[in-house]
């Protein structure tokens, strides 16, 4: 677990107080969690400095009470994957975008506002992209109703009408 | 003169799905292109949310239907890492067998579509033929010919069939002498060489800055397998060459294609040692039924880099499921490939990419 440590120490080092969390998940596998006002100025770093060159994935995810914008960064010569978690309230959701840092994050910031509603500021072309142009909805959302009953429709239930 | 832009699709025969490509042309010369997709939207991370971690195999193999074990199984992993369980050897070396039947399956499946788009129809009924031994296996192993829903949540759902390796071997004895053949057929040939070489270019830099993976990647000179890198399953005990473009000057349809192409026979070697490593015990752990926390995989598909982010709230189903696909990414770089090349060419080079729609809508 040598090498995860001096990652970690090394990031931890460069941003002393930017880190809420920031350690070993498994092999090859570090984790830090961030809030967003300091995203560019980590990810600068970490792909400049630590070559992080490939941003494999961005995901948001809905906590309810936050939420989260999460990158999946690899360094293709160590074979080292750090993954980053910014924190966005909920009543503002709103990041900077990384698309002047990696290209690849234009997709999928797109796809991360279309479904679920975060802004990425920034981003040369936040539209719409897997669903409709008019969709008025972000439905990856936690309050977007999802027909769950449907699935577990047993028999009683159908010969009784629901009772 | 001027620039106009033309659609090709959402129904055109280069698709070979549903979607989009707009081209914005100047005479002959393509000076812009942006694809449109999602009209197969079907809203996978949703519906995994209300269904049980088991129960989303079916779902995931429906990802792609012509590599269904692969994105299965990346699902599956990345369940495995939330829940902190261990795949039996056993287990793990009949992933490895069932994945590599898979990419060969699905890369024959990509050579019989990029056949006809050069206008090649010999290519695409034989490698068809050949695609149908490797359907086969895929059946004696699954039972099913398309979306096998073999893999589990902790090992996969059933052990070998007997003399499950002598079929193996008979199939690839019959499929590497298939390969001369094709090799004769597309590399040998003058007309396929014309129109393949240096057309479609990306470069190195650009590929890896717009997030291309897999076999894209390897065709501009970076020697990135995630079977190498990052070894899943028993990969790091086979012994096997990751395909890369090493002539120098590549990133062009050529090169895409003698990537995927030898990556074929790769493939059939990774088969044959690990039908004779496998060793005896249970092919399956038992997996817990809640799980609580987060956990990610990325896998080496048959298209690029797949990878799963799976969050668990201690409920019996994902609190989230985010999928990463290949194509999605390989979709934002196509612009770059298809600038300066002519319109005739446009078909020739979005087949080299091998594009799976379903995967790259969700």
């Amino acid at each position: 677990m040598g090498a995860e440590e001096d990652l970690a120490k090394a990031v931890r080092e460069r941003f002393p107080s930017a880190f809420n969390e920031l350690g070993v998940v498994r092999p090859r596998v570090v984790k830090g969690v961030i809030d967003r006002k300091d995203l560019v100025e980590i990810c600068f770093y970490l792909k400049e400095e630590l070559g992080f060159a490939h941003l494999s994935c961005i995901s948001a995810v809905d906590w309810k009470d936050h939420f989260e914008s999460v990158y999946h960064l690899y360094n293709y010569k160590t074979g080292m994957t750090l993954q980053l978690n910014a924190w966005i309230p909920t009543d503002d959701p709103k990041i900077a975008s990384v698309v002047s840092l990696w290209n690849a994050a234009n997709y999928h910031e797109r796809e991360a506002w279309d479904l679920m509603g975060v802004v990425y500021e920034g981003h040369p072309k936040l539209e719409r992209i897997l669903l409709p142009k008019d969709f008025r909805y972000h439905p990856l959302r936690k309050d977007f109703p999802q027909e769950t009953e449907r699935q577990y429709i047993t028999r009683r239930k159908l010969k009784t009408g629901g009772r | 003169m001027a620039e106009f832009w033309v659609n090709m699709g959402p129904q055109h025969p280069m698709t070979h799905g549903l979607w989009n490509m707009r081209v914005k042309i100047s005479g002959e010369t393509i000076t812009d292109a942006e694809p449109e997709i999602g009209y197969l939207h079907r809203g996978y991370e949703k519906i995994m949310e209300v269904r049980e971690f088991q129960k989303n195999v079916v779902l995931t193999d429906r990802l792609c239907y012509v590599s269904s074990v692969t994105w299965s199984h990346a699902y599956a992993l990345a369940c495995e890492k939330m829940m902190g369980l261990e795949v039996p050897p056993r287990g793990q070396w009949i992933r490895v067998i069932s994945l590599e039947i898979q990419r060969l399956a699905s890369h024959l499946m990509w050579l019989a579509a990029y056949g006809p788009d050069l206008g090649l129809l010999t290519a695409l009924l034989w490698a068809l033929r050949e695609r149908e031994l490797f359907l086969d296996l895929l059946q004696l192993l699954t039972g099913a010919r398309m979306n096998q829903n073999f893999p589990r949540v902790g090992g996969v759902r059933n052990d070998l069939p007997p003399d499950f390796d002598k079929y193996c071997a008979k199939i690839i004895k019959h499929f590497r002498g298939k390969l001369d053949e094709y090799k004769r057929l597309m590399h040998d040939s003058k007309i396929f060489r014309m129109r393949t070489q240096g057309v479609g270019r990306i470069s190195a830099a650009d590929a890896i800055d717009w997030g291309v993976t897999g076999p894209n990647l390897r065709a501009c000179g970076v020697d990135v397998d995630l079977r190498r890198l990052e070894p899943y399953e028993t990969y790091d005990e086979v012994d096997f060459e990751p395909q890369v473009w090493k002539g120098g000057d590549g990133g062009d349809s050529y090169a895409r294609f003698i990537c995927r192409f030898n990556e074929m026979r790769e493939s059939c070697d990774i088969i044959e040692q690990a039908v004779k490593k496998i060793p005896a015990g249970p092919y399956r752990a038992k997996a817990p039924r809640r799980a609580e926390g987060e956990g990610f995989a990325r896998t080496e598909d048959s298209r690029g880099e797949a990878l799963f982010y799976v969050i668990g709230d201690g409920d019996d189903r994902p609190y989230r499921v985010k999928i990463r696909s290949p194509v999605y990414c390989t979709m934002a770089a196509t612009p770059l490939m298809l600038r300066g090349n002519k319109m005739a060419d446009v078909v020739s080079i979005l087949g080299s990419v091998d594009v799976c729609v379903g995967e790259m809508d969700k």
